[in-house]
């Protein structure tokens, strides 16, 4: 009986509780990025954005949450109903699941995976399928339109962004995300060297997460909203939770990756003071007003533009860059590896 | 012990019934979607045996890129599910002696199966200790060592392949408009750029 309570149930609950500390503050996170991004955007058009629900409108996610809940789901009737229901669901759960290998701190992340990059890239491959399932199962050509736009942005983007990635893992020697960090805080941050891999990796993840100015997806001009024009209440406050979600985790990529994850920018004084998750939550919310800013800045790509800079532009790019950076570590001996 | 046991058993029954149900399926796309089910859980067997690199791989190379081209094709068919089994009867015969072909050669390759006596001794050594050397490192000093002229052939072929379906491709067609992106821009001050100042407009 001791056995059984030492060997599982209690690492199991300290695993669920490790997990809660995650969902729990991602969801009110993914909460307060909608009110964000409304007052960011009304302050850039000098509107105020939402005021009138509490203090500052800062109960208007709640709000918003509330009535999502209360609604009524409608299930279309020439809708295929099982997997209608099931890809707002993988959408959600996608964007919750790769938080497991972000290390937000020197030994803060819930499983210290050897291939946590890999990880990261292949759950944010997989985040397709929510929208091509919801595509696909609405029995609507809107919605199928859209799905069929968005798997193929998604596709053509993911290349760009595996081959940038394979530039910083040529300078780390490593897959795992925490030693990636430890790499940039041993040498400097890679926003540096492989400066124009990290603006071509934020504007890819801008396609992945199907943000302006690459939201062809839900071209609300042409496609009414793209693949969730069906969905209604619950199921598509899930994709819309399931957006915003993804929105923090490419930020939070893109920090691991290019801005030294929870370091400070230089190792004196004033500056560590502030401890490592908060310098992560503030780069992260830096990316995020980025995210924001283009999307009040720019308007829409054309569909073959967007192909054209994925496929001709970014994808030469940075499989040139990629072979520069094995050139250049090879003939400097910079090698991570002997 | 006993979870990656029952994660074994978890993740295998799910892939033998999903697998079950590619074939059994009437609708194609649900078809597709089974068969990425299918995947998902022969990369957590993958990775269960401690081959994690390779699970992610299969993860990202075919449910990320291969499924989605799949689903993507057999979506844009409109295949008429009722009709799909008309011809039963009359290609059950051929399908099944295939069938039978296939498995037999297989029974036949599996049971006359012998090592090499090199490979025979490498599988008797007991291994590296896993936290030692990664699965990565583990790959690379065995693909880009031992088995580099294949690795480079296999590269060769996915080029070849790859040369093959640009050239099928691409055509030039005559009487289609291309925007050429380099003359737009250089068109010179036809279009002026005034500065406003905030809150002031023109």
């Amino acid at each position: 009986m001791a056995d059984l309570w030492q060997g599982y149930i209690w690492p199991g609950i300290i695993i669920v509780a490790q997990i809660l500390a995650i969902v729990l503050p991602l969801l009110g996170a993914v909460a307060y990025l909608t009110l964000m991004e409304r007052k960011v955007i009304g302050a850039m058009q000098m509107r105020r954005g939402p005021n009138v629900v509490g203090p500052f409108g800062l109960f208007q996610p709640l709000a918003d949450g509330l009535k999502l809940l209360l609604k009524e789901t409608i299930i279309p009737t020439g809708a295929s109903r099982a997997v209608f229901i099931l890809a707002p669901m993988i959408t959600f759960i996608l964007a919750l699941i790769a938080w497991a290998v972000i290390p937000v701190n020197a030994g803060w992340v819930l499983s210290d995976l050897n291939v946590g990059i890999l990880y990261l890239f292949a759950i944010s491959s997989l985040g397709v399928y929510g929208i091509i399932m919801a595509g696909w199962a609405s029995n609507s050509r809107y919605a199928f339109l859209g799905a069929m736009r968005s798997a193929a942005q998604m596709v053509s983007y993911e290349v760009a962004m595996g081959l940038i990635m394979i530039s910083v893992l040529l300078t780390v020697g490593s897959l795992n995300l925490t030693k990636i960090v430890e790499a940039q805080a041993n040498s400097v941050w890679f926003i540096i060297p492989h400066l124009p891999m990290a603006v071509m990796f934020f504007i890819s993840t801008l396609a992945e997460t199907n943000r302006h100015p690459f939201d062809l997806p839900e071209a609300e001009a042409e496609l009414v909203s793209g693949y969730n024009v069906e969905y209604s209440a619950m199921t598509f406050g899930l994709f819309f939770l399931g957006e915003y979600a993804n929105m923090i985790l490419m930020s939070g990529m893109t920090t691991i990756l290019f801005l030294g994850g929870w370091l400070p920018p230089v190792d004196i004084a004033p500056f560590n003071w502030i401890p490592g998750p908060l310098w992560f939550l503030i780069k992260v919310v830096l990316l995020l007003y980025i995210f924001i800013w283009a999307r009040a800045a720019f308007p829409r790509y054309r569909y073959d533009q967007l192909m054209r800079l994925g496929w001709k532009v970014f994808l030469p790019g940075s499989l040139l860059w990629l072979v520069l950076t094995a050139g250049v570590l090879k003939a400097t001996g910079w090698t991570p590896w002997n | 012990m006993i979870i990656q046991g029952l994660a074994f058993y978890l993740f295998s029954v799910i892939a033998v019934f999903s697998a079950v149900m590619v074939i059994t399926a009437r609708n194609p796309v649900h078809s597709v979607l089974w068969l990425i089910l299918t995947f998902f859980n022969a990369a957590g067997l993958f990775v269960l045996m401690g081959a994690e690199f390779l699970g992610m791989l299969l993860v990202v190379v075919y449910v990320g890129a291969v499924a989605v081209l799949f689903l993507f094709v057999v979506m844009m068919l409109d295949i008429n599910t009722l009709n799909l089994r008309e011809g039963m009867a009359e290609y059950m015969p051929v399908g099944v002696a295939i069938g039978v072909v296939l498995f037999a050669e297989i029974a036949a390759i599996t049971g006359g199966w012998v090592l090499a006596p090199e490979i025979e001794a490498a599988r008797a050594q007991p291994l590296a200790d896993p936290g030692a050397v990664s699965n990565i490192q583990a790959l690379g000093n065995i693909i880009y060592t031992d088995y580099i002229y294949l690795f480079q052939a296999s590269g060769l072929v996915l080029l070849v392949a790859m040369i093959g379906s640009i050239m099928l491709t691409h055509r030039t067609r005559p009487g289609v408009h291309k925007q050429n992106i380099a003359a737009q821009l250089d068109r010179g001050r036809t279009v002026e750029l005034k500065k406003v100042s905030t809150r002031g407009g023109i």
